[in-house]
């Protein structure tokens, strides 16, 4: 079966069906979230059979490996593979993708531009697996930065007001990292060992760059275009601005899987392309981790528009993976993979749920939307406060293993920054009761009284979103064990050359 | 000795007994002459009086026009493509020197007909209503009442054709000349057409007629400094051959700093021709006065045959000055991008800002120059047969937005950026071709731009040249914004409403009416969907086309 092209299949699989949606005739316009959605589940099952052949344990690194020339002059190929990491993301994409559109079902005026969004979504998940699975550097860059395009028509046309502001400054942010990213290919293919191959990741895995220098310049240009698409403090503003002015499925796909692209690129390539400069930049990464971590929370809670307090959240979670991962400890490394994924499922769950409250109330702002909507809508205010919860890293919800399994990762290196860390977990009970509290508790407002509460298809959106956080939180082991053997390469590659420092 | 005292009047050439000239290698160019001068026949026989006869009514003229254009334009193409796949050994050097028919000359002769025909489509396309891009008479007072009858009567410009073969043809010279004369009567050939090309625009005719001045004011200056550059050359190494020039500059002779005058003047006059800072002044006036399918014309080939002679006369005339030239080449290549770039951020009018991505992209190519490397030659020939396509084929899409007034009559182009807004949703296919155009020039993976960028900006790191490509990333993040804010007036701005139109046009305002896709006969469609389609192929799958670029640089060095 490991000669069928998988990954290829699955990475052309959402173009494919954008491609139907969009070229499609009258009926096909009629019904194109159907298809869309249909497609979706369609694309789900392709990665869960990968999911069961992917063998687990140690020492098989990456699977499903695939690899033709592409740019033979500039050394390039289109090579596929996945590691554990790189497989979980992919779930978690086409986990989300199909509850994303499936929220957004009547979000759309006219048929044509439902079309229009669905294919938009499709086309984002072929960039999103690929991202994923990329094994060639220049490669995963093209990917990295095409997948710009369909997120930021995704903000910018179907955005509410400031839309257009925000898409741009995305744009822009994520183009200036991207740039900056560029340089560093640019320099690994003249200082690494070149050839028709030569931005293979396994070519270039334990290379000598030449001089310490050219290393930590090269890990730079890679890691701020990483550290922007993540997004870290000092880096991290266009996100609450997207966030706000984006539809709250297309922040779900943005937040919850685009921005892991940044964190995963720090340890799919980062880490062990460049191991002694990410060395030598990791305390200082680690303060602005812990620096992200602060911000992000008390950001959010000064908030009042509902989505844009859920940014902060993330800058803040994103700040936990980040200290995972430069942490260089197995249990770091899993926590923070793991990390990836719960953050997806729980912010994205945060995200649907606003975007429910939202169409309920019209409007953004906390203080106005709700007031005793508990007593009302007692399902929206169930999954809010699970799905709050969860972003608290409550015990017995997936989120808490993996927040617990950074901390405690970190603390056999960074003792400090984890201990620090460990008090935003107080701060993000603040902020998610906080806002729980202003929506949902006190008396109900008579204006209140009659709104709805979450129907069949909404049950539908956030279900399996819980349910996974749920499952997961009881018995990781499915996820985790994916990810025990990445996590241990990673470790072993970085501190290869480090004396007497084992973890 | 008889070359040095008789000097420019007798060169080498005419002493020697007979000239051997290979006509097999020389065809395309010829074939590219030749039919500008049959075209020019038709015109001066169809007389105006006789253009009331049935057989040369004014349909029949045109149609025999553009189908000798695109014949001869295709068949050089073809010609040329023949050449440089099966007869590789017949080429090299024709008419004693004076034409350098090599593999790189064939490239761009090739490179220049492919981006000449897919803009001679554009050139010959219509309105559904008749409406060309071209004034009835060119010589008519703008606003006067010949022009008000003669466009009643339908008349219109077939003079066009010839002139722009002419340039074609002289462009397709350019590259392949041998000897400064050569260079230089080329150079006159491919710019003199042209002068008058831009001011021979239907709508907005004083801005056309600025616009040609401008550039033929500007231009002569150009050849002026060109004519100069070589003479000083000419003085310092006794030849006007290029080959000769190259030995004579290779052994020191204490005639150095005339060589570095001349070449220096010399490479000015293609600074201009290229719309390289500081010599980059006429440039958006000039791509905004002229008729669109002109401005896309002119954009790509005569980008395309300057570098072409550029990198010829950098690469392998004077290869031993490349230390003093270096500091020269850097200075034009980060002030040209700079400018370019900064300049091009606070531009209203589509064709303007094109204008000054032009700029830009010329820096951008520069780049690939300055860095002195095979890798920048290659880098740098690719990088023109992309950006030559995709501009021609953004200019086709800027040529077909057209004002509406409040009456629904068509007028001319809408390049205000105003008048973008909303495209998007009254003609999306037009718009999204457009907006792959701008991603490209952009720079953004998948298309052709990127894998050209990357191209010429590996080649400056490969080479040290460095701070070239760090400016290049700079500029390019920077010049992203102004690509992005016409996608956003496209799609994400709500269009002008009706009233606006109106009364944008009662105060007489130029940028009140609606930009909308007009509809055409369809050949400018067809040069489009070409343009897109070289600018996706070259995309997805450029390394065929990046072989065959690295292959010329071999052969060159």
């Amino acid at each position: 079966m490991q000669d069928f092209p998988w990954l290829t299949v699955l990475i052309a699989a959402p173009t494919v069906g954008a491609l139907i949606v969009w070229l499609g005739g009258g009926p096909v316009r009629r019904y194109a979230r159907q298809i869309a959605f249909v497609w979706s589940l369609v694309v789900l099952v392709l990665a869960i059979v990968i999911w069961i052949q992917f063998a687990g344990g140690p020492g098989l690194g990456v699977q499903f490996a695939e690899r033709y020339e592409w740019i033979p002059g500039f050394g390039v190929s289109y090579a596929v593979g996945v590691s554990g990491v790189g497989l979980v993301l992919i779930m978690l994409s086409v986990i989300l993708v199909p509850v994303v559109l499936l929220a957004a079902w009547r979000e759309q005026s006219s048929p044509a531009r439902q079309a229009h969004y669905a294919a938009l979504v499709l086309v984002l998940e072929t960039f999103m697996i690929a991202v994923f699975a990329a094994r060639d550097v220049f490669f995963f860059y093209l990917l990295f930065e095409a997948m710009l395009i369909p997120v930021y028509f995704l903000i910018g046309s179907f955005g509410g007001a400031g839309a257009k502001k925000a898409a741009l400054k995305f744009l822009l942010y994520s183009l200036a990292g991207g740039l900056v990213m560029l340089a560093g290919v640019i320099a690994v293919w003249t200082e690494g060992p070149g050839g028709r191959d030569g931005f293979l990741v396994d070519n270039l895995t334990g290379i000598d760059w030449g001089s310490a220098q050219a290393e930590r310049l090269i890990f730079l240009a890679f890691f701020v275009a990483f550290a922007v698409k993540a997004p870290m403090f000092p880096v991290h503003t266009w996100l609450p601005d997207a966030a706000q002015a984006a539809k709250p499925g297309t922040s779900v796909l943005l937040v919850g899987v685009l921005d892991k692209v940044g964190t995963f690129g720090m340890v799919a390539l980062c880490l062990p392309l460049f191991p002694d400069a990410s060395r030598w930049a990791a305390p200082v990464i680690v303060v602005l981790a812990v620096v992200s971590i602060f911000w992000g929370a008390f950001l959010a809670l000064g908030q009042k528009d509902i989505l844009r307090m859920i940014a902060y959240t993330s800058v803040s979670h994103f700040g936990f993976i980040v200290l995972g991962i430069f942490a260089f400890t197995e249990t770091a490394e899993i926590g923070s993979a793991f990390y990836m994924v719960n953050h997806g499922l729980s912010t994205g769950g945060l995200f649907l749920l606003a975007g429910f409250l939202i169409a309920r109330r019209g409007t953004q702002d906390m203080t106005l939307m709700g007031g005793g909507l508990q007593r009302t809508t007692p399902l929206l205010a169930g999954t809010f406060l699970v799905v709050g919860l969860s972003a608290v890293a409550l015990p017995g919800l997936s989120t808490f293993v993996s927040e617990f399994m950074v901390l405690v990762g970190s603390y056999q290196r960074w003792p400090a920054a984890a201990v620090i860390s460990a008090l935003g977990v107080i701060m993000a009970a603040l902020y998610i009761l906080i806002a729980y509290q202003k929506i949902f508790t006190g008396p109900v407002r008579e204006d209140l009284a009659g709104t709805r509460d979450l129907g069949a298809r909404e049950l539908w959106v956030v279900g399996p979103l819980i349910a996974l956080l749920l499952v997961l939180g009881f018995s990781p082991t499915p996820v985790t064990d994916k990810l025990s053997d990445p996590a241990a390469v990673v470790v072993e590659q970085v501190s290869v050359q480090e004396e007497g420092d084992q973890p | 000795m008889s070359t040095l005292t008789l000097g420019l009047l007798t060169p080498a050439v005419l002493s020697e007994p007979a000239i051997s000239i290979d006509w097999t290698t020389l065809s395309p160019v010829l074939i590219v002459l030749g039919a500008a001068v049959a075209s020019t026949l038709i015109e001066a026989v169809a007389s105006s009086r006789r253009r009331d006869r049935v057989f040369v009514q004014p349909p029949f003229l045109r149609v025999a026009q553009v189908a000798l254009s695109l014949l001869a334009v295709a068949a050089a193409g073809l010609l040329s493509l023949q050449l440089a796949l099966y007869s590789r050994d017949a080429t090299g050097f024709n008419a004693n020197g004076a034409v350098v028919i090599d593999p790189m000359a064939l490239y761009l002769q090739l490179a220049i007909a492919a981006c000449g025909l897919i803009a001679l489509l554009v050139i010959a396309d219509r309105t559904v209503q008749g409406d060309d891009a071209f004034a009835p008479q060119a010589s008519a007072i703008p606003g006067s009442d010949y022009e008000h009858k003669a466009r009643a009567r339908s008349i219109s410009q077939t003079d066009v054709y010839p002139l722009v073969l002419f340039s074609i043809g002289g462009m397709m010279l350019f590259p392949a000349a041998g000897d400064l004369i050569t260079l230089f009567v080329a150079l006159e050939v491919l710019s003199l057409p042209l002068y008058l090309l831009v001011g021979m625009a239907r709508h907005r005719r004083l801005w056309s007629q600025e616009a040609s001045l401008k550039y033929f004011l500007l231009g002569a200056f150009a050849s002026a400094f060109f004519l100069f550059g070589a003479a000083w050359v000419y003085g310092a190494t006794g030849s006007l051959k290029l080959t000769e020039i190259a030995t004579a500059v290779a052994a020191p002779n204490g005639l150095d700093p005339i060589l570095f005058v001349g070449v220096v003047g010399i490479l000015v006059g293609l600074f201009f021709k290229v719309g390289a800072v500081p010599f980059h002044s006429w440039t958006p006036d000039v791509y905004q006065g002229a008729p669109t399918p002109i401005t896309g014309f002119m954009a790509a080939c005569t980008k395309i045959a300057a570098f072409g002679v550029l990198l010829r006369i950098v690469y392998s005339t004077v290869p031993s000055l490349i230390a003093d030239l270096k500091p020269v080449l850097w200075t034009v290549a980060i002030l040209t991008m700079v400018v370019g770039t900064v300049i091009g951020l606070v531009q209203k009018d589509v064709k303007r800002l094109l204008a000054y991505s032009a700029i830009a992209h010329a820096g951008f190519i520069l780049t690939g120059v300055a860095s002195l490397s095979p890798e920048g030659l290659s880098g740098s020939l690719f990088y023109l047969f992309t950006y030559g396509v995709a501009t021609v084929g953004g200019f086709g899409v800027i040529a077909l937005v057209r004002e509406v007034d409040s009456e629904g009559h068509m007028r001319g182009e809408a390049t205000g950026l105003d008048q973008w807004r909303g495209l998007g949703r009254r003609s999306p296919l037009l718009a999204g071709t457009f907006a792959i155009f701008l991603l490209s020039f952009a720079g953004i993976p998948l298309t052709s731009g990127f894998v050209a960028k990357f191209a010429v900006f590996a080649a400056a790191f490969e080479a040290g040249a460095w701070p070239l490509a760090i400016v290049g990333l700079a500029c390019s993040a920077a010049a992203a914004f102004f690509y992005a804010r016409v996608i956003v007036a496209m799609f994400f701005e709500a269009p002008a409403t009706e009233e606006a139109v109106t009364s944008g046009l009662a105060e007489g305002g130029l940028d009140g009416g609606l930009g909308i896709g007009v509809r055409t006969l369809g050949l400018t469609q067809i040069a489009i969907a070409v343009s897109l389609g070289f600018t996706l192929v070259l995309g997805l799958v450029p390394g065929w086309f990046l072989s065959l670029t690295q292959g010329l640089a071999e052969l060159l060095q």
